[in-house]
């Protein structure tokens, strides 16, 4: 679409990730695209169930049986020692391989939701960093201590050394999730995930990390795929957002766009029911009515047609709106806008 | 925030002649938990959990109650419904015939006929109903508390309840795991108010809930306090909610109150530095509003070890050498707004647009 922007660093095309179970078969991802371009905070914004750490977990290829890639395709662009770059299909690499490997945690990072559960209790964090370093880089174990420190000052853990040697359950709930982020930047990730990694922080904890996040991001031009269900964080981290719903993408857009021209009845609905500033005191808020239907009772067509007030009847219940451009850089899919999008888009070939 | 009183005001005001009727008045509440260390259990000493607090709920206002992890809001709450034992203080509750009962004094048999007066909404709507038993158990069980034998009768307000709160009576002979989230919270909801209570006391009642049926779930605590003209204790950490929902807000840090006052006024102009920086630290969903700029320095201090003085003070930015050896009194600065700060009247904190 755009010319002057980049390549961008990782492209998903149509993913689907299903869950074989007993019961049946839960469509967790149901063809999700995105683009992730160099420099960017990611956000990609929904509710439990939604399929946004399925398919964080899919770009790990760390999806738990029962769940599997049926289709799509995942393209990491990395830069080679000499200088070119190499487009890699992440799909179609063998999970348990020397290359996934290699790519897991050296390519791409991940900050995980809750720091307590992923450090291991009975090793101190400094030995854990070590080990992913030695892992991914070729130094020895007093190269790669220093490398480490230098993380933890990075990230502003004070008295680095003393807390190198601690263990994760010595550590307050911030400097824990500090840890962990020098951990998923010793190896310098071309593109570092961020699972909810404030949910389990508190607000002032919680203000620490995002500036943190936000500063490394702009030190080394990395990109961050930031994954929550809480809007105002969304807001005020993303360049580019994403809301999903019931394993499909919704609407796509800049933060600016998706916060003040949302376009698909579920952003919008979504955005007027929670308590902001604006919304008078006391008063009822605009609801969406109903709930996320259970997985196995996903609704044919549209995902959100039966909570959707802007439902056509005939149209929404009978097919799944595609993704489409309605406007720079945002893509909606929703019926609404299907004669419109088609407008744009030929005005886009024309210009 | 109330006008109305014209006696002379000398030194800190008394709160319950302030207040038109309250409910509960709460002064100097302490909860210590001890640390035992060794072979013989030997305190060697004790987290200040809840240390000092006052505070009055009006009948039929929504008090919140916010503060970070640990800064006791919580065990406060335990406290005041007596699943908690308080270490010292007083719990004044006016009961529905006008008479003011101490609830720190009275022991388990006198509790009884108080306890339907004050129920609890709980944070976790799948940890706290009980899977094997149907609606019909769970919201019924109070009933069969109070003294509710017919089973007829019991049917008849279960299936009222259900209604009251959004949900189908049909459901009655349905158990817990047939619902989602937002449903379950409704069952928790009804099965508090069976009893016809005065105080609720909601412990982050929509946090484990999705932001789609927060919205729902919200709409119906106030719809349900203007039926029933209940009362709300409201604890939470998120500032958005208790922004919306509360009529006045407490601030809790480490375990003493460092501000209260009318939701309006403590957001628009927050007295106490650390509300400030709550404030400022809390993510607006607004891109073109930036927020979160304000740095709080270190952590939170420790209730089994807290700093001298003000306990905010190694992290407030307005600190004197006053704060680091005096700790502040907790005093009403303006008519209904009262803080816990040396230099109240001199700092002009930044509340929210």
């Amino acid at each position: 679409m755009n010319h002057q922007q980049p390549e961008p660093l990782l492209t998903i095309r149509d993913l689907k990730v299903h869950f074989f179970m007993d019961e049946g078969v839960v469509r967790a991802v149901d063809g999700i695209s995105l683009d992730v371009y160099p420099g960017q905070v990611f956000g990609i914004v929904g509710e439990s169930g939604c399929g946004k750490s399925v398919t964080m977990k899919a770009l790990l290829r760390i999806v738990e049986t029962p769940g599997r890639i049926v289709s799509g395709e995942m393209l990491l662009r990395r830069p080679r020692p000499d200088g070119t770059v190499e487009v890699v299909d992440l799909a179609k690499l063998d999970a348990r391989g020397a290359e996934m490997r290699e790519v897991r945690g050296g390519q791409i990072a991940l900050i995980p939701q809750e720091p307590m559960a992923a450090f291991s209790p009975v090793h101190t964090v400094g030995s854990q960093i070590i080990e992913a370093i030695m892992l991914h880089r070729d130094v020895n174990e007093r190269e790669a201590r220093k490398m480490a420190l230098q993380q933890f000052r990075d990230v502003g853990i004070p008295a680095p050394e003393q807390r190198l040697d601690e263990y994760s359950w010595q550590l307050s709930g911030g400097l824990r999730q500090r840890a962990m982020i020098a951990m998923a930047l010793s190896c310098n990730p071309l593109v570092l995930i961020a699972d909810e990694p404030t949910t389990a922080v508190d607000v002032t904890t919680q203000a620490q990390v995002l500036r943190l996040l936000r500063r490394l991001q702009e030190e080394r031009n990395s990109a961050i795929i930031f994954i929550t269900h809480d809007l105002g964080v969304i807001a005020q981290m993303a360049d580019y957002v994403t809301v999903m719903y019931l394993g499909l993408v919704m609407e796509q857009g800049p933060v600016d766009k998706i916060f003040h021209e949302p376009k698909h009845p579920y952003t919008r609905a979504l955005l007027e029911s929670i308590p902001s500033i604006h919304t008078a005191p006391r008063q009822d808020l605009p609801t969406i009515s109903g709930s996320i239907p259970h997985p196995f009772n996903r609704p044919a067509g549209c995902p959100f047609y039966p909570r959707c007030t802007k439902y056509m009847p005939g149209v929404c219940d009978q097919q799944t709106p595609a993704l489409l451009p309605v406007g720079e850089k945002q893509l909606v899919s929703c019926f609404l806008y299907h004669g419109q999008s088609q407008e744009v888009a030929n005005m886009e070939v024309t210009a | 925030m109330t006008t109305t009183n014209s006696q002379p005001v000398l030194g800190i005001k008394h709160p319950v002649l302030e207040a038109k009727h309250p409910l509960l008045e709460v002064r100097d509440l302490r909860k210590y938990f001890p640390i035992r260390k060794g072979f013989l259990r030997k305190t060697v000493g004790h987290v200040r959990a809840v240390d000092d607090i006052n505070f009055f709920i009006n009948e039929g206002e929504t008090l919140g109650l916010v503060g970070e992890s640990g800064c006791g809001k919580t065990t406060a709450s335990r406290c005041i419904l007596r699943a908690l034992e308080p270490t010292s203080g007083q719990m004044l509750f006016r009961t529905e015939d006008g008479n003011v009962v101490d609830l720190a004094l009275l022991n388990r048999e006198q509790l009884k006929p108080l306890r339907s007066q004050m129920q609890m909404i709980f944070q976790d709507p799948y940890g706290s109903l009980n899977p094997r038993m149907t609606l019909f158990d769970i919201v019924g069980e109070p009933l069969l508390i109070e003294g509710m034998r017919n089973r007829r009768q019991r049917e008849e307000r279960v299936a009222e309840l259900l209604r009251l709160v959004g949900l189908r009576p049909e459901f009655m002979q349905r158990f817990p795991h047939a619902f989602s989230g937002g449903q379950r919270q409704r069952i928790g909801i009804a099965r508090a108010l069976a009893v016809n209570p005065r105080l609720v006391v909601a412990d982050e009642p929509v946090s484990a809930l999705d932001v789609s049926v927060q919205a729902q779930t919200l709409n119906l605590l106030l719809d349900l306090q203007k039926r029933l003209h209940l009362t709300y204790l409201f604890v939470s950490h998120n500032l958005s909610v208790v922004k919306h929902i509360c009529d006045r807000v407490t601030v809790m840090y480490v375990g003493k109150i460092v501000e209260t006052a009318t939701s309006q006024a403590l957001f628009a102009r927050p007295r106490h530095p650390y509300t400030a920086a709550l404030l400022a630290a809390l993510p607006v969903a607004d891109p073109r509003v930036k927020t979160g700029n304000v740095e709080l320095p270190g952590e939170v201090a420790s209730p089994a070890h807290p700093p001298s003085g003000c306990y905010f003070h190694p992290r407030c930015t307005y600190c004197i050498d006053r704060c680091t050896t005096e700790a502040p009194a907790y005093r009403e600065i303006t008519p209904g707004h009262f803080t816990a700060c040396h230099r109240a009247d001199e700092l002009d904190l930044a509340g929210m647009a």
